[in-house]
């Protein structure tokens, strides 16, 4: 659906803020783009959708190219930009209905009613968009980048400052736009969202993308699993039989923690609890889990310094 | 050509004017009056005649002139500089839509302010003073040209100004000025020789004189070189604007 080749571009400051990225989006999917603060993710959306002029290499948005077809490629584009842009004194009506016109629709108020309702916006309708809440507002935003029925849709940090509720909602909103073939490239801070939503994942630190991934393969392969053995008394001078295991000891010697990899047939776990027993090492409290992708992004953020 | 989108950007601003309606109308009309009461009926009526009209029609075709270089000039540069200002501005620049389109939008919506806050004006005028046009087409036709040449200029202050402060200061400093001294009260041939050439470097004399000319046939430079520096100033306007949406300056990192 989006062809990157070879994307860079150089502030008139000289910083480079992306280095020849390449990347592909499939149709359909939800793709999140994490990064720090500052690794270019911002910029380049702002190239595809035609808020920053690109420099070097070039964009394809379903087949078109951003520049010489900027039309085309624009039309199947929505935005919603990381802050509330808006103009404040319109009524919420006035501002979709401006939207999709600006995108070369036909004026289509049944389609716009059934957009603000789904987006519990319709009681709203007539309400300027000065006297709504944050979450309002930024249901606004999303209901202006979906009013001309974009096949492409880019929600840059969508739910930063939203409540716990409409965060889930919006979630339920992102999957329902995928289902109907909407692709959807996000680019958030809170990784939980990445896990929730994303089909693929792709990292970008100091404008290089350093990995694209099926997220439930990235979490297979970088997640590692744990087992957290909780010890009747504590275990203040480690056995050097439990060596070989690499345990890690909290310091107050009542847990034990043993890091392996859970796709391993013979992974190790069966073996050190059987030892522990034979050790006569007591426990109360066995607890397994797998490294979060939060934990993922950061071990790889780290790799690449 | 995306005509939708020239179609909501007009619409979207005209709607702005209406929702101001006693700012964007009401104020420009009454202080204009005002000078037509004042400069007009009170003053004006214990004046001579200046090039054969009395001096209350004479300041007519100024004073619209001189108001219609203010508002289109404030009109669309605040039009413009308003998303800016918010950063509304960016699904504007996302859109599918050229910079033509975006000007026909943004401009035409000023332009076509201007031109009915200058008929409302010319109505009003009526009640105060008595006055004839002359060539009416003529009339129309610098009142277009004044409009939106002005408007593309007030577009232009709208996306250079990165402040109120700078979005103020041309209007006032410059343009207000300009009006003033470019014949709104007065013929140039009523000032001293050095003065009269002084007046010719003033863009604004040739506005006012092609436009008063419409009204009475009477006219300080030839209305044939007033259409053509009228012109001029539209060309350097348009030119202006081309760069701006070439480089991407104020709008585009």
């Amino acid at each position: 659906m989006i062809a990157i080749e070879h994307l860079s571009k150089t502030y008139a400051s000289g910083h480079p803020a992306l280095k020849s990225i390449n990347l592909n989006i499939r149709r359909g999917e939800i793709f999140a783009l994490l990064g720090p603060n500052g690794a270019g993710k911002t910029t380049l959306i702002s190239i595809i959708c035609g808020l920053v002029n690109p420099g070097a290499g070039r964009v394809l948005v379903d087949g078109y190219d951003i520049v010489q077809d900027y039309r085309a490629a624009r039309t199947c584009i929505g935005l919603v930009p990381q802050e509330l842009y808006s103009e404040s004194f319109e009524t919420v009506w006035a501002t979709i209905r401006f939207s999709r016109g600006l995108f070369g629709k036909a004026p289509d108020d049944a389609y716009l009613e059934k957009l603000l309702r789904d987006l519990s916006l319709w009681d709203k309708k007539d309400a300027r968009i000065l006297d709504l809440s944050g979450g309002m507002k930024r249901r606004v935003m999303i209901a202006k980048a979906l009013s001309h029925e974009p096949s492409v849709l880019f929600l840059d940090e969508p739910t930063a400052g939203v409540d716990v509720e409409l965060r889930r909602d919006m979630w339920d909103m992102v999957r329902a736009l995928r289902d109907r073939g909407v692709t959807v490239i996000l680019t958030t801070h809170y990784i939980e969202e990445a896990e929730e939503m994303a089909d693929r994942i792709g990292v970008i630190r100091q404008g290089e993308i350093i990995l694209v991934e099926e997220k439930d393969r990235l979490m297979r392969q970088l997640g590692k699993k744990q087992l957290m053995v909780q010890l009747q008394h504590p275990l203040l001078e480690p056995p050097p039989e439990l060596q070989v295991y690499a345990l890690e000891y909290s310091t107050d010697g009542q847990t034990l923690t043993y890091t392996f990899d859970g796709h391993q047939e013979h992974n190790g776990m069966a073996e050190l609890l059987r030892q522990l027993v034979e050790l006569g090492i007591d426990f109360k409290d066995v607890q397994t889990r797998q490294s979060s992708l939060e934990e993922i992004f950061v071990n790889l953020v780290k790799a690449h310094p | 050509m995306n005509f939708y989108a020239v179609r909501a950007i007009y619409l979207f601003e005209l709607q702005r004017a209406w929702r101001t309606l006693l700012q964007t109308i009401a104020t420009p009309v009454i202080s204009t009056s005002l000078y037509f009461v004042v400069f007009g009926s009170a003053i004006g009526s214990s004046m001579a005649e200046v090039q054969g009209v009395s001096y209350a029609a004479f300041i007519v075709p100024g004073l619209i002139m001189m108001m219609l270089l203010t508002e289109s000039t404030a009109n669309a540069s605040f039009g413009i500089y308003m998303p800016r200002y918010s950063g509304a501005i960016y699904e504007v620049l996302s859109a599918p839509v050229s910079a033509l389109e975006i000007l026909l939008g943004y401009v035409g919506a000023a332009a076509s302010k201007s031109i009915v806050l200058g008929l409302l004006i010319l109505l009003t005028a009526r009640l105060f003073v008595d006055y004839q046009i002359a060539h009416p087409i003529w009339m129309g036709v610098f009142l277009v040209l004044t409009a939106v040449t002005f408007s593309l200029m007030g577009f232009i202050i709208g996306l250079w100004a990165d402040g109120w402060e700078k979005l103020q200061i041309v209007p006032a400093l410059i343009i207000t000025p300009l009006a003033f001294l470019g014949g709104s009260f007065y013929s140039i041939e009523m000032l001293p020789p050095i003065w009269q050439k002084i007046a010719l470097l003033n863009p604004v004399v040739y506005l006012i004189s092609g436009f008063r000319w419409s009204f009475y046939g009477i006219s300080d430079v030839n209305p044939l070189i007033s259409l053509g520096m009228t012109l001029v100033f539209l060309a350097i306007c348009s030119l202006i604007v081309r760069w701006i949406f070439k480089t991407g300056y104020r709008l585009k990192n």
